[in-house]
């Protein structure tokens, strides 16, 4: 009964101290930015979580005056909560790469009324004429590059599998643009399923594509994640001829494969976590030097190769 | 009148009710074998000694995981940590062996280590959820949801969001963990198999697990018949915690690395597989085979769908939550006795 008592009493100033901490207060006379981004649940998020904890630790040290508040959601209504507080703290400035767009219109829509210098990233609101400034990658692109990519690769056809990503617009906008890219060449599609950005389930479908067709001559695996799952399949599938797998958004072990060349992996197509990085560079100059900063800064999405690797290589970024 | 009886006591007889009743016990076996009808129909390779392997292999997984839930859920508790459980123990064991092999050299040794170490947290994983469960006091759903909570942040937080990789001569020396095999039977599958028919004698032949179904069936009277409560529910949250230690031994060598996606949803899958097994949700009836018929029919479903592209993967979700409801439809004749 005792150690019950101590239990619940403790858990309670647990409680109290969280509740409790002081908050820091806002730099004096000094300007914020609020930063609002998924969290680090798989690769990518966590490449850009390091890019973004990177990005405003140099920030700080140029502007000093400037305040940094970066806060991570595990999902679209956290991260309208998160929105939310950061507008009640008084923040100058609001850098989102927003988890979906429909939800997290409205809340950004708020802060842009109280006035708010509104950046966006990666993915957009449903809504135009929002963001001050857009910063993404381009999707179509990934999807025309890795199309081209095959049809270079294979210009007397091939018979290749897709592993499509999470079902959501940007992975739709990306299979589009791939299809499209393929019509009219001799490079047929045999099946596509989804594997979700995922090593585990990139492995479990690449298994099952390899029981299904005999002859497979490439995996577009969209994801590095994804594609590590493969590869790992294709190995211990003892296939006698070799598959060429493509994943794609440039986790810092393929590529470094590609960089260091021969092995399954001789390409990957940027899509980076870096797009964080001159997001929160324009913004904050914007608030700093009131430089008229606003638009659309689009990131292109080359294909990494042997020749242009090392550009791309961030070896003590965790993705 | 003996009408309260333990389904697991009750004698078999030859009325039309023990008929239906042992014909609803054979449910998940019906329905994994009109799985497997189906899915040869539907596909010339499903068959095929690759494809049963791989899909055998990499059921072992959660299949071992959910021995320890069957135990767990039999005595009337739950673990909805494991998923998160297995991810930071492959970190921690990832981060263990990699430091074990730079100062000892890549050898088996360091394999063995990463065991031991495994086997140890999970141990201590399992102890957590356990005495808090039963010494706090706290309901299962609540703590285990808690500490699902906890691990799965832990192995954000040590992964930097990214993955944390075992070196690469350490993954070549584990890989037979998971590839290897003996005559055609892959290790993981070995490794269920001979867990599954230990733990299902346990359960229905030594006295540990006669308590564990008196316990799940009613724990006031199981006091009263001076079984000790406390110790034998910790101990089937320590099991558990040891069956997320083997399947994460298994899992480590498949891709070498851990992440904060890994294991994402076990606990749903091994707490599915167990009640489409027929283990009582409630509690105080459990049997590990069933549970093992469970996880193979939900592997058999992503299988088929894989394979046969029957309808928009969009709806492969869908097809697996039918089949769970329809699965567990079959055994409602059992449970309402």
């Amino acid at each position: 009964m005792e150690k019950r008592t101590f239990l619940k009493g403790g858990a309670i100033a647990l409680a109290l101290g969280a509740v409790g901490m002081p908050k820091t207060s806002l730099a004096a006379g000094g300007k914020t930015i609020g930063i609002s981004i998924p969290a680090a649940t798989h690769g990518w998020t966590g490449g850009l979580n390091f890019q973004t904890k990177r990005t405003v630790e140099q920030m700080k040290k140029a502007f000093p005056d400037i305040e940094f508040v970066v806060a991570a959601a595990n999902d679209a209504s956290k991260q309208v909560n998160d929105v939310e507080d950061l507008v009640a703290r008084g923040i100058d400035a609001l850098v989102i790469l927003p988890f979906e767009s429909e939800p997290l219109t409205e809340p950004v829509k708020q802060a842009k009324a109280k006035g708010v210098f509104i950046t966006t990233v990666d993915r957009g609101l449903s809504e135009e004429g929002i963001e001050d400034l857009y910063v993404g990658g381009n999707n179509p692109q990934y999807g025309v590059i890795a199309g081209h990519y095959f049809k270079k690769k294979f210009p007397d056809g091939a018979k290749i599998v897709v592993m499509r990503g999470i079902p959501t617009t940007i992975d739709n906008v990306r299979i589009d643009a791939f299809k499209k890219e393929l019509g009219g060449s001799k490079v047929q599609i045999l099946d596509m399923q989804f594997a979700n950005w995922n090593p585990d389930k990139g492995f479990e479908v690449m298994q099952d594509f390899l029981q299904k067709y005999d002859a497979i001559d490439g995996v577009w695996a969209g994801d590095d994640d994804a594609a590590l799952g493969a590869m790992e399949a294709i190995k211990q599938a003892n296939r006698p001829k070799q598959i060429v797998v493509l994943g794609g958004s440039g986790m810092n072990k393929v590529v470094k494969m590609v960089k260091d060349g021969g092995g399954a992996v001789d390409a990957d197509i940027f899509y980076p976590p870096t797009l964080i990085i001159p997001a929160i560079e324009l913004t904050t100059m914007r608030t700093a030097t009131q430089a008229p900063i606003r638009g659309r800064y689009i990131l292109d999405s080359p294909l990494i190769t042997k020749d242009n690797a090392e550009e791309f290589y961030f070896p003590d970024s965790p993705y | 009148m003996n009408t309260a009886a333990n389904p697991a006591d009750a004698m078999p007889h030859r009325s039309w009710f023990g008929a239906t009743k042992r014909l609803s016990a054979l449910g998940p076996i019906m329905a994994l074998l009109a799985l497997i009808f189906i899915g040869s129909m539907l596909s010339d390779s499903f068959l095929s000694a690759g494809n049963l392997s791989n899909l055998l292999t990499r059921s072992a997984i959660v299949g071992i995981i959910a021995i320890g839930a069957t135990y767990v859920i039999t005595a009337g508790g739950l673990d909805l940590s494991v998923g998160s459980m297995s991810a930071l123990i492959a970190g921690l064991v990832i981060m263990g062996m990699n430091a074990a092999g730079s100062s000892l050299g890549d050898s088996w040794l360091v394999v063995l280590i990463g065991i031991v170490l495994a086997l140890a947290l999970g141990v201590v994983a399992g102890s957590l959820n356990g005495v808090l469960v039963v010494k706090g006091g706290i309901d299962a759903f609540i703590v285990t949801l808690g500490t699902m909570g906890i691990f799965r942040s832990v192995i954000t937080w040590l992964s930097d969001g990214g993955s944390i990789s075992l070196s690469s001569s350490l993954k070549g020396i584990a890989r037979p963990l998971y590839y290897g095999s003996v005559a055609g039977v892959s290790y993981p599958l070995i490794a269920m198999i001979v867990l599954a028919i230990g733990a299902e004698l346990v359960l229905r032949r030594a006295r540990l697990g006669r308590h564990i179904t008196a316990i799940g069936s009613n724990p006031e009277v199981a006091r009263y018949s001076a079984i000790r409560v406390h110790r034998v529910r910790i101990l089937t949250y320590v099991f558990q915690g040891v069956c997320v230690a083997l399947a994460t031994m298994i899992y480590v060598p498949r891709l070498g690395a851990a992440t904060p996606s890994t294991g994402l949803l076990w606990e749903l899958e091994a707490i599915a597989a167990v009640i489409i097994g027929g283990t009582a949700l409630k509690g105080g009836f459990g049997r590990i085979w069933g549970s093992i018929v469970g996880v193979l029919i939900l592997g058999l479903i992503d299988n088929i769908l894989n394979l046969t592209a029957l309808a928009s993967p969009y709806l492969n979700g869908a097809f697996q939550g039918v089949i769970i409801i329809i699965a567990v439809y079959l055994q409602k004749g059992r449970r309402e006795v």
